[in-house]
């Protein structure tokens, strides 16, 4: 406080800001909070709204009031007795846990190779992997599928999980991006003492990029959480394999009347481990998204 | 190396330039060696998942399939029945391309505007940072669900909007509103292009606005010849891909529609929340026309490369690229 105040006072004593100016500048800051603030409250509402009505009893969610009276603490505890949450959450976690250790598994190596490699075709690769990139994921989906028939992998988590130990565009670009900027020197070094490729990649690239790993791992598992579309297309015949997304959609058609009093509480506990991820790990997030927003 | 090391005799030259050579050509197809075994797995990944499919797509789409039974051969009778007979494929084009028209650029909007927001706030950035992102971690079902009740006809924001005396729409029940509805959905989930404008928008280099502010440019004109042209590169970028996720787009009208509807039907109310991928994925993945379902999606990938080479070659006159980086 003292410090804020000496600074300012020097900055007086060099050239006094005209008051009108200080005005000025006072109501600025005041008008540009207001808009921040009202914003904030206008993303935060739906979350408050939610986390209301989870707390309602059925009627009360239907009913015109805003506030839950008296909470009902115990729909959370409904929701894992009364429809198998638990059976959701563990394919949930499959498949996002094994997504990110294919992911991780199989593009470190070609991400290497991409970068800190020589080798003839090497732009040729890169510029495929890009296009891949670009392709939605809808043009592919229909041959996909009736191999998938053909293997016996629908209803199960597998044509979910093992496409991803064969390399994934965006974690490759991402992970290409990194290495690039990995001294090349370390490595010629290793080479002299006679290090083979997988050697430096293992020893010296990998520990150098944990960061890197560690973001690349967190978008995979984000994105498998959140993942909708192909869980539906290929285990939505299965409720033994539904994951958390996909029951919780099935829900709204399966029960007559929903009950939105545990539909929103089901939804708030699927959303809770993203938003603490989130918390823990905002950094990665922010630099993340800017460094593929930058680059792309 | 070769220049600073010291002249032997021309015979013991040569013999070692040709040894040094095949050498060097052994070293060479080694690295080669390694370079592929390193790319293996998306090798088989890309041929697999990509190569294959792509080619067998383009095979079933000229087909009459079920997968039950063998393809039936039928020429261009898919892509007649898309652009002359199909009621819906028009619908779904329609209801995506008011996607792509209006809620990407109202969304792109949104975020240049709260970015900028941010750019004014000196103290608490990293709070007001921290919400507004947040709801773009929140998995798309669950903002779909939440959104379902929230815009429910007697839900809060109805409320609220009784309170003011404004106009209380149906929303996901009323045809007309559901589109706005998911606009909604659409713009509480900016943050990750807000983000990026952030970036780019604290790249802007300070001396640009002072030399505006000298020139005695207003706010406004600052805005439009100093700050637009340095951030049209994330504006191109954010367009484009949010054009090919209008494609995509799928999983939140999904969600709306099975959840308002009693038949069960894609695209509830009245077709007003079919879009492209969800007309593909009825027809291909609830009534098993897979030549169909293969025809729209070869149809979407021609017509998003071709948006996209039109957005590229359109990008020449309005991005402005720093030090002429193309």
């Amino acid at each position: 406080m003292s410090a804020t105040t000496a600074a300012g006072a020097a900055a007086r004593a060099r050239r006094p800001v005209p008051p009108e100016i200080r005005r000025r500048r006072l109501l600025l800051s005041v008008a540009n909070h207001s808009v921040a603030i009202a914003l904030s409250i206008a993303f935060l509402l739906p979350f408050l709204f939610i986390l209301a009505t989870s707390l309602m009893t059925n009627q009360q969610a239907l009913s015109p009031n805003i506030w839950p009276h008296p909470f009902v603490w115990s729909n959370y505890k409904t929701v894992f007795e009364s429809f198998p949450f638990v059976r959701y959450t563990l394919n949930t976690v499959t498949y996002a846990g094994l997504a990110t250790v294919g992911v991780l598994l199989s593009c470190v190596p070609v991400a290497y190779a991409l970068s800190r490699l020589q080798w003839r075709g090497r732009q040729a690769a890169f510029i495929l992997v890009l296009s891949t990139l670009m392709l939605p994921p809808q043009v592919t989906i229909v041959p996909l599928y009736v191999i998938f028939v053909r293997l016996g992998w629908i209803g199960s988590l597998k044509p979910l999980i093992i496409p991803l130990f064969f390399g994934d565009a965006f974690t490759i670009f991402l992970l290409r991006q990194f290495f690039m900027t990995i001294p090349q020197e370390l490595s010629d070094a290793a080479r002299v003492d006679g290090a083979s490729e997988l050697q430096i990649l293992l020893r010296v690239i990998v520990p150098l990029a944990k960061p890197a790993l560690a973001a690349v791992a967190l978008f995979q598992f984000l994105y498998s959480w959140n993942d909708f579309f192909s869980p539906l297309l290929y285990a939505g015949n299965n409720p033994d394999s539904w994951t958390l997304a996909v029951a919780l959609q099935q829900f709204t058609t399966l029960s007559r009347g929903v009950l939105w009093n545990l539909q929103m509480a089901a939804s708030l506990l699927f959303m809770l481990p993203v938003i603490v991820i989130f918390f823990f790990a905002q950094k990665v997030f922010v630099e993340g998204v800017t460094l593929t927003g930058v680059k792309g | 190396m070769a220049t600073t090391a010291e002249r032997p005799a021309a015979a013991l030259e040569q013999a070692s330039t040709a040894a040094r050579r095949r050498r060097r050509r052994r070293a060479a197809r080694h690295r080669q060696l390694v370079a592929l075994a390193f790319m293996s797995p998306w090798i088989i990944g890309f041929c697999a998942f990509y190569v294959y499919p792509m080619i067998s797509s383009l095979y079933f789409s000229f087909t009459k399939y079920d997968i039950l039974s063998q393809p039936k051969w039928v020429g261009l009778a898919n892509y007649r029945f898309m652009f002359t007979s199909d009621p819906l494929f028009w619908v779904a084009i329609r209801n995506t391309l008011w996607i792509i028209a209006i809620m990407v650029p109202l969304q792109v909007l949104f975020g240049i505007v709260t970015a900028t927001v941010l750019t004014r706030i000196k103290r608490g950035l990293p709070f007001y940072r921290t919400v507004f992102f947040l709801p773009t971690m929140v998995p798309l079902v669950a903002a779909a669900l939440g959104f379902i009740y929230i815009l429910n006809p007697a839900g809060p924001v109805n409320r609220v909007l009784g309170v003011l005396h404004l106009p209380e729409p149906l929303w996901f029940v009323d045809p007309r509103w559901t589109k706005p509805g998911l606009t909604l959905i659409g713009l509480w989930g900016i943050g990750q292009v807000m983000i990026i404008f952030l970036a780019s928008l604290l790249d802007v280099p300070r001396q640009l606005y002072e030399a505006a502010e000298l020139e005695g440019a207003r706010p406004w004109q600052q805005f439009r010849y100093v700050t637009l042209p340095m951030i049209s590169p994330v504006i191109f970028f954010s367009v484009l891909i949010g054009m090919i996720q209008g494609f995509q787009y799928f999983t939140q009208a999904f969600v709306v529609s099975k959840a308002g509807d009693r038949t069960n039907e894609v695209g509830y109310p009245q077709d007003s929340l079919l879009f492209y991928t969800s007309r593909l994925y009825q027809q291909g993945f609830e009534g098993f026309h897979m030549g169909y379902a293969a025809a729209m999606s070869w149809v979407m990938f021609v017509v998003i490369m071709a948006c996209t080479v039109v957005l590229i070659r359109s990008s020449r006159r309005w991005v402005h690229y720093q030090g002429g980086f193309r």
